[in-house]
């Protein structure tokens, strides 16, 4: 029997990933953004939602090494399976959002199944060219979609039946706020459970693992069925919200976007998507409003210079200023 | 049957002028890829950057085609050194991800300026009068343009594998290709080389902004655009290839074409079909060395 | 006793290239099998066919009586295969405990469960500490492999590789690249190793072998030279000449 010294090192090695008290900080800050700017409600709505997107990235390429283009393909199919359920069906939101996941998460397995035994630029060029199809095809089946006109007039019914959506958006917020809440629990845990661990070993070193007798494709097809999932739950809740899914939510420029926001933010640490996702969603908002292609510039400029200051991106320059404050704390 | 017979040679031509065009754009990207290891995903933006300044000589200049081509091309492959020497050197080490991530804010900030500098209507670069019109050869009419496009590009992919064949410049490429690190052990001045085929390549992809504005109007979306079909041509060629990037380019430039005319519903559907069965097929490219 | 290996006349080409030629090989329970030969013998590709990387062009393999001709790695993985890298092979980002973790986790086919923290599975946690705190490794639970010295890295692929309980052990050059002390405790470890444990080692480095090996096949351009114990081995004449090259005629 190992001692307990022994078993106390083994764990605070697993535990790298752990909950900590800083993982309170964005729903402070959400709770702020509730009372003191109740104008900002809509927007800070939308980068929830973008937190919720990058999130489902970071699983599939922070944890898992799954380079993909193509992830829009999943918050599209959430955002139309919950737009129709909400036509068709019934307007009860919490349903809905289960229908999204289902439809993005099936779609993640068979699209997993099929281009999940390649790797680098092919599985990239792959994950672009599924993408891509669905897009067109969105654009076609008008009857189903409403081609370029979207989706829209769907009522939302009241969330858990009491707290109905109301014109200043407090209700959608509130809304958001729970469901990225649950989503990143659930991550966190994913992350903590063996099967985090195995993930990042196949992101590391595929070859090893399938030396320790790991069935390394099915457990990737497993992490991007999830990962679709989670980015199906995002684009359900961008359907809910707004009301509206439109062909954007398929576009290559949403998948271009979310990659962006989640590479700034930091990959492999959960925090980068909360990270990147407002960084970039409030930049644009306010920034667009001025100009639509200076932001476009700053952008870029900003993008090659976290390149090259910031290798480890947004969350990496704050852990490193933590860590400094730290250690400034601890010599006073 | 002559009519089937000439709309299917005017699709073939279109295609193919289609395909080079597409080639000279990727060219660049399948080399930096494969020698250089770089994500570059602004590699369209030098196609929309020549394109634009080959515009503004033909248009504000008033130079012809004779002269906005090599001027732009050249005015590119400087662009493209400066650039290499500075931005492209700090991310050779880091990873890909990073490499993604710098390259498209420098895609942006193309954008950005060119909509500047142009605004964001579409322009091209005026045909010469000499080119305009169609070539009549017995009951075929052939777009005169397309064809001295199909021409230019087959010499310049002649030349090109001439040059990769033939020359120490070529073996030297195609050694850094195969083993960059052997390369550099036994003494090929890697970061010349890099720098070299850099420039090279952004200035193909401006003869490629230049002559396909026509059919591939310039506008500030442009770099971003085309990024799509061209890493379907680097994909389905083999990383490195450039023989497999012109197979590619064709192949897919006719199929796009043909499927377009014939089934206009789904006509953009089917090159990503082809795609898909073809690196499913062959995940390392469908030209590339075995 | 019970035959763990057994290699029926393996062939390997690519192409022109013959890279195996009809290679037979048993090793019984608790073996110590060396494989020596000049470079480019086809140790290392022997290696990968036995371990599951290659199919063979033709002839069979059997595993603990089992035939694994056409098995996945991870098949033979579970039937009691376990296999070192000549360049350690293991997960450069994660710590030390989390390498021989994931080894854990494979073993006791964890290695899906999503449900439970990792550091609460008893199996993985306790199995960690053991392992580690046996092999002196415990100070290092916590650093990523990465910042790992090479000698350090070797010991925990070893530690890796006996998470897994295996039956058969395939050590490939386990003793390259390491200054003479680190060699002495890798060769000291390997000596400790329990007895009904079956190892077949590559090794160049002949002290090694000497050491640890029982019986020695001696392997050139893919063929079996011959097969012996170390004593017939030293003596042999031929395999002087193959290692030294043949007398020149003159």
């Amino acid at each position: 029997m190992p001692d307990q010294a022994a078993r106390s090192a083994v764990r605070d090695a697993f535990a790298r990933h752990r909950l900590s008290w800083l993982d309170a900080l964005p729903w402070l800050a959400a709770a702020l953004v509730y009372v003191l700017l109740p104008h900002y409600l809509a927007l800070a709505t939308q980068v929830m939602i973008m937190i919720a997107f990058a999130l489902a990235l970071d699983l599939a390429l922070g944890y898992g090494g799954i380079a993909t283009l193509g992830h829009a393909a999943f918050f599209g199919i959430g955002a139309y399976a919950a737009g129709l359920y909400a036509l068709k069906i019934s307007g009860e939101p919490i349903s809905g959002l289960l229908v999204a996941a289902v439809a993005a998460g099936l779609a993640g397995i068979a699209s997993g199944a099929l281009i999940l035994r390649t790797r680098g630029l092919t599985l990239v060029t792959l994950t672009l060219a599924i993408a891509t199809m669905l897009h067109e095809f969105a654009n076609s089946w008008k009857s189903l979609t409403g081609g370029a006109d979207g989706l829209y007039g769907f009522r939302i019914a009241p969330v858990l039946g009491r707290f109905p959506f109301d014109l200043f958006g407090r209700t959608g917020f509130l809304y958001a706020a729970a469901v990225l809440a649950c989503l990143f629990f659930l991550s966190k845990a994913l992350v903590n459970s063996p099967f985090g661990l195995t993930m990042r070993g196949i992101r590391d070193n595929p070859v090893r693992m399938r030396m320790l007798g790991v069935p390394v494709k099915r457990r990737l097809i497993t992490l991007y069925a999830i990962s679709a999932a989670v980015a199906g739950i995002a684009g359900g809740l961008s359907a809910q919200v707004t009301k509206l899914v439109g062909l954007d939510s398929l576009a290559f420029s949403l998948s271009g976007n979310v990659l962006v926001m989640l590479i700034l933010g930091g990959t492999g640490s959960l925090y980068g998507a909360f990270l990147g996702a407002t960084a970039f969603v409030v930049l644009s908002d306010r920034a667009a409003a001025v100009s639509p292609f200076h932001w476009l510039f700053a952008l870029g400029i900003l993008l090659i210079l976290a390149v090259r200051y910031a290798p480890q991106g947004l969350a990496g320059l704050l852990a490193d200023a933590a860590r400094g404050l730290m250690k400034r704390m601890r010599r006073a | 049957m002559l009519k089937l017979t000439a709309t299917v040679l005017a699709l073939l031509v279109d295609g193919i002028s289609y395909g080079m065009i597409l080639f000279l754009m990727s060219v660049g990207l399948t080399i930096t890829l494969g020698v250089m290891r770089i994500a570059n995903l602004a590699h369209c933006g030098f196609a929309m950057v020549g394109g634009y300044i080959g515009y503004a000589l033909a248009t504000q200049a008033g130079l012809g085609l004779g002269l906005s081509l090599p001027l732009a091309a050249a005015a590119t492959m400087l662009l493209g050194l400066a650039l290499e020497r500075t931005l492209f050197r700090w991310v050779y080490a880091v990873s890909e991800l990073k490499q993604i991530l710098m390259t498209i804010g420098l895609a942006f900030v193309m954008i950005a300026s060119v909509n500047a500098l142009f605004g964001s209507n579409m322009n091209t670069v005026p045909v010469p009068a000499l080119l305009a019109g169609t070539l009549t050869l017995g009951f075929l009419s052939l777009s005169t343009y397309r064809f001295f496009i199909v021409l230019v590009s087959t010499a310049i992919a002649v030349c090109l594998w001439l040059v990769l064949e033939h020359t120490d410049y070529g073996a030297r490429l195609r050694a850094a290709v195969d083993n960059p690190r052997m390369a550099r052990c036994i003494g090929i001045d890697v970061p010349r080389l890099f720098a070299g085929t850099f420039a090279l390549g952004c200035g193909l992809a401006a003869v490629a902004g230049v002559l396909g504005s026509q059919f591939l109007p310039l506008e500030p979306w442009y770099a971003l655009e085309y990024l799509v079909p061209v890493l379907l041509v680097v994909a389905v060629g083999g990383l490195g290839s450039m023989k497999g990037s012109f197979y590619a380019a064709l192949l897919l430039g006719v199929i796009d074409t043909f499927g377009r005319y014939y089934i206009p519903a789904a006509g953009a559907f089917v090159i990503y079909l082809v795609v898909l069965a073809a690196l499913l097929w062959r995940p390392q490219g469908v030209f590339a060395r075995a | 006793m019970s035959e763990v290996l057994a290699l029926d006349g393996i062939s390997k080409s690519f192409g022109a290239l013959r890279v195996a030629r009809d290679v037979s090989l048993v090793l019984q329970t608790g073996a110590r099998h060396a494989l020596i030969g000049p470079n480019g013998a086809g140790k290392t590709t022997l290696v990968n066919l036995i371990s599951g990387l290659l199919k063979p062009s033709s002839g069979r393999i059997r595993l603990a009586g089992s035939d694994i001709t056409t098995a996945s790695p991870e098949r033979r993985v579970a039937l009691g295969l376990a296999r070192t890298f000549q360049i350690s092979s293991l997960f450069p980002q994660l710590t030390v405990a989390e390498n021989v973790g994931l080894a854990l986790a494979g073993r006791h086919r964890h290695d899906g469960r999503m449900l439970g923290f990792l550091r609460r599975n008893a199996d993985i946690v306790d199995g960690a500490a053991t392992l580690l705190a046996r092999m002196g490794l415990l100070g290092l639970a916590a650093l990523p492999v990465s910042d790992l010295p090479y000698g350090q890295r070797r010991l925990v692929e070893i530690a890796l590789v006996l998470a897994l309980e295996p039956k058969l052990l395939l050590l490939d050059e386990p003793a390259a690249g390491l200054a003479s002390s680190d060699r002495a405790l890798v060769v000291d470890l390997l000596l400790r190793l329990p007895e009904d444990l079956t190892i077949l080692i590559i090794e160049h480095d002949m002290s090694v072998v000497f050491r640890l090996a029982r019986r020695i096949t001696v392997l050139v351009e893919g063929a079996i030279l011959t097969e012996g114990d170390p004593q017939a081995i030293r003596g042999d004449a031929r395999v002087r000449d193959v290692y030294l090259g043949a007398r020149t005629h003159g």
